[in-house]
Parts: structure tokens; sequence; C-alpha cells
């Protein structure tokens, strides 16, 4: 039978998942970047999550999933820069500050942190639906997420699955946000690799046992 | 690629250290976060401070200009990469006198975002901060449905004048209306001849055919207006001139800045060419060249191409565009 709760230690393999999944598909997010930005988001996540992997050994074992958040969150904020670093490290506090004091989340739980993320981005980014950045994957995954019931599993399933959609569906969008909105419609036809990296990190997360 | 290199992972790291080298004088560099460039002095009693930053290879840009008169800090990220907030939020403590800061950012949405997340955090450590958002370039024609308008070459007479107001003692409120003032009266357009490499990308940021250009490049090489077949110099100055006369406007009468930028790749002899033919277009337009500056200020490595920027004056600003400036990369009065 599937746990139904996320506690500390599940958060920190998720992260070490991801770590590993940004350095295996590091030169991929970078050629989607180089088609429409600036070439440098594969190398910019990559470096943020080994800084992340670096800081989770000095975390007491009993930490809490909110203290593992919050450890992404401040070490993306000042190791990766552009405007992943600020969207992804908001993204990771304010599930963080959702997440609270809890030792696991259930799936309600989950539900709030991931609805906190992308309100994070949001309102840090100031994109909405179809502006072809991550909120195009992050919305479909939170409403996913929302109608996914009470087993945490199918929640995080639900949310990669809707976030590897919502990433696919940039392709034929123009850009209204970030370096790729210059293109105008040369953009159409890439993927937005931002909402490439989000739907990365929630498979990451339905894959984390 | 062939560059003057030693390690891509390190093209900035050692340009900053040769640079502390260089202007010891002038500058201090901060390694702990890394990096930050901070005039030797700061923080000056009394003053505001300023701090601009933004990915490297914008070189002078922002690092050559800070000295006196002009930035207190600068804080260079990556190539072509914002800085995180760390760095900014250190130079901002290191130049606060207790008078405020400016943050003067290009708007680009990386940069936007870590200055304000620095700005935040120096907000939460008791620092006054204000920021100004630069967002010059013409070639952006659709703001309502792009990231706005691209800080470029314009940012350089930013940097100047409010550096000149902060420096004559006035206070965060005034600094900063000085900032937004020139950027509501600065307008700049480029072009691209043929593109820059990002040493770690070992590979051109865009194609460009051996007979074409680019009209309305970014700093980045992000693309602009139209790519067309190239064209004697005075036409490609012309397809330059309209927009930014056009935009503000700049009309009979007005006196001006004009400033003639190179990318990085552009001989000096072929800025005069564009020079000569800007400045005939002003006489043309009865708009009264005040004051020239002509040079590589705000580069995109080694690009080759050109950019120009007007600033409408008045004898205020016009005034502290000639007050004292004493940086690496500029130099006038002391």
């Amino acid at each position: 039978m599937a746990e139904q709760h996320l506690d500390g230690a599940w958060t920190r393999r998720w992260i070490e998942a991801v770590a590993a999944a940004v350095s295996s598909r590091k030169a991929e997010l970078t050629a989607l970047d180089r088609a429409i930005g600036d070439a440098d988001h594969g190398e910019n996540l990559d470096r943020g999550f080994q800084a992340v992997l670096g800081k989770l050994d000095a975390l007491d074992d009993g930490a809490t999933p909110g203290a593992v958040l919050k450890l992404v969150a401040t070490t993306l904020i000042s190791t990766v820069g552009g405007a992943a670093g600020p969207l992804y490290g908001t993204a990771f506090l304010k599930g963080a500050m959702a997440a609270g004091e809890r030792d696991a989340l259930d799936a309600a739980g989950l539900v709030e942190v991931l609805t906190a993320a992308r309100d994070g981005i949001v309102a840090r980014g100031k994109a909405e639906l179809q502006d072809k950045t991550m909120v195009d994957a992050w919305t479909p995954a939170v409403d996913a997420a929302a109608a996914a019931g009470d087993d945490v599993r199918a929640v995080l399933e639900a949310a990669a699955e809707a976030a590897q959609a919502g990433a696919v569906a940039t392709e034929p969008l123009v850009a209204h946000k970030g370096r790729a909105s210059y293109l105008g419609e040369r953009a159409i036809g890439h993927r937005d690799p931002g909402a490439e990296s989000t739907a990365l990190m929630l498979r990451a997360a339905a894959e984390t046992r | 690629m062939k560059k003057l290199i030693n390690d891509p992972a390190k093209t900035v790291d050692e340009g900053l250290a040769g640079f502390a080298a260089a202007h010891a004088d002038l500058v201090r560099v901060v390694v702990d976060p890394p990096f930050a460039v901070v005039r030797a002095d700061a923080p000056v009693a009394g003053k505001v401070g300023l701090v601009s930053g933004g990915g490297s290879g914008h070189e002078p840009l922002h690092a050559g200009f800070v000295g006196f008169g002009m930035l207190d800090a600068a804080v260079p990220g990556a190539m072509f990469t914002s800085p995180t907030p760390d760095p900014i939020l250190e130079a901002t403590k290191q130049v606060d006198a207790g008078a405020g800061v400016l943050h003067i950012v290009k708007n680009y949405t990386g940069d936007v975002l870590n200055f304000e997340t620095a700005a935040e955090l120096a907000l939460a450590e008791g620092i006054e901060v204000q920021s100004v958002v630069v967002d010059d370039d013409v070639a952006v024609k659709d703001s309502l449905y792009t990231a706005g308008r691209r800080g470029v070459a314009g940012t350089l007479l930013v940097e100047k004048l409010a550096g000149a107001a902060a420096q004559r003692g006035d206070t965060l409120d005034q600094v900063a209306e000085v900032a937004r003032t020139v950027n509501s009266r600065v307008r700049s357009m480029g072009m691209a001849l043929a593109p820059c490499t990002v040493p770690h990308a070992g590979e051109p940021s865009f194609d460009l055919g051996d007979d074409e250009v680019e009209i309305g490049i970014g700093i980045h090489g992000e693309p602009g207006r139209e790519r067309i077949a190239l064209e004697p110099a005075d036409r490609i100055v012309d397809r330059l001139m309209e927009p930014i006369l056009e935009d503000l406007p700049f009309s009979k009468g007005d006196r001006v800045v004009l400033l003639v930028n190179g990318m990085g790749g552009t001989p000096l002899s072929e800025l005069y060419i564009v020079f000569r033919r800007a400045a005939e277009i002003l006489s043309e337009r009865g708009i009264e060249l005040a004051r020239s500056l002509v040079g590589s200020y705000v580069t995109s490595l080694e690009m080759q191409g050109v950019s120009i920027t007007l600033l409408q004056v008045d004898d205020e600003l016009l005034d502290l565009y000639d007050a004292p400036v004493q940086t690496a990369a500029l130099r006038w009065g002391r």
C-alpha cells in the first residue's frame, strides 16, 4: 500500500532526484533555452541544485518538509541568477511557508504547498497562463493535483502528468514574458525551458518513493 | 571559437581580478560573496549610494562606471546572466552611508527579479532602497506583449546623471527622480553586423549571413525589428535614427546628448562615420547637438555593431552631464 504522508526524508529524496535529473538533462534544458532565450537554463539550474546537494547534509535528520524546502529556496536564490533563480526560489519559499511546521504532508497539505508555490511564481514573475512560461506547467499541475483526491501518490502523478502536458502545450505559443518575448512569432514551435524544468521537477516527485 | 581566455568558466573572475588590479585607486572588489565592485572610498558620508549591475559581457558597463560622480558599486553576474540577490545586497550594504541606496536596473526579467529580491532583503536590514528600471530600447515595439523595452546604452546616461546628482548631495528621492527623468527622455536603438559568442556556450548566440545585418538588436543578441541585406552606413544610421526621433519625439529646438556606442567589435573609425550621419540628421531637423560621446561603453562581448542613443536635455540635466566624473571608463572634469 502506498504511503499516505510525505515526510522530511521523502522531501530530501525528492530534491536529490531533482538534482540528478537536472544534471543529466542539463544540455537538453540549455538547448531549449538557446532556441528562444539565452542558453543558460540548464547550467544555472544545475549550479543551483548541486549547491543544494552540498547543503542537504548539514540538515538535521529530522528536518521537516518545510525546512528542506526552505533550504532549497535560499540556496537557489543565492546561486542560480537569471530569472529562474528568483522564480524557483520564491516557489520553494512559499511552498516551505505553506508546509509550515508539519512533520509530513497528506494529499491536502501537498496541494496547499503546490498552490502556494505556483502563486509565488505568479506574484514574482507576473506571468499569466499562455504567456509561454513555467506558469503554463504549474497551473495545470496545481489544478490536476487539487482534483486528484486524497491519495498523495495519485496527487503527485496527476501533477507530474499535467505539468508535462502543459510544457508540451507551450510549443505553439508566442511568448509574452521573459527574453523569448522579443522573438515574437519566431518563438512558435519551441518549448519553454522553464515549463520543461517544472515538469522535470514534478516528474521526479512522482517517482520518488 | 577563438578567444583570449584561459578557461571559459573563469572569464568573469579573471577579468574582474585584472580590473581590480588595474584600478585599485578607484575600486575594491568584494569576493565573498562573489562579486561586487565597490568604489574604493565607499560608503561616502552623507551621499546616496548608487548600485547597478547585470550580466557580464557588456564591459565597461557597469564596473567601468564605478567611482567619483557615478556608481558606488557594480554587481556583475555570470556572462549575460543576472547576478543573484546576495552580492547585490552586499554591495548595497557596503555603499549605504545612511542616506539610502538607489538601484539602477536594466529591464530584463532576471535583473528585475534579482534586484527586487535584494531590495526587499536590504529593506529588512533597515536600508532604504529605491529602484529605477531603465528601458530605453525603441526597437521593442509592443511593450504590452513582451517583457517590455530593454535597457541598453541609455543606461550609461542614467548612471552618469544620477551619479552626479548623488555626488552634489541630492536626497534619495531626488536622485531617483533624476534617474527616472533621464530614463523618460533617453531613447536608443542598435544594430549588429556579426554576432558574439558567449565563452561557455562556445557557439555564436545567433546566426547572421555574411551579407545580412540585424536592425534593432538587443545587447545579448536578442532579435530586433528586421533582418536586412547590408547597406551603406548612412542608410543604416537613417534606419536607427528614425524610430528614435519619432518615439519621444525629439523635435526642432530640442537640445540633445548624442551617444554613438560600439557593441564591442566595431572600430572607432566606423563609429565616427555613424556619428557623422547622425549629427547631420539632427542638424537637418533643427535639433541642437549639445554634447557628444563616441566609444564602446555598453557592449555585447565582441559583437560587431553599433547603437545610437539620444538624450533630450535641459540646463539642469546638462549640468549633471558636465559634472566631474572619475571612473575607469569615463573621466572628465577632475
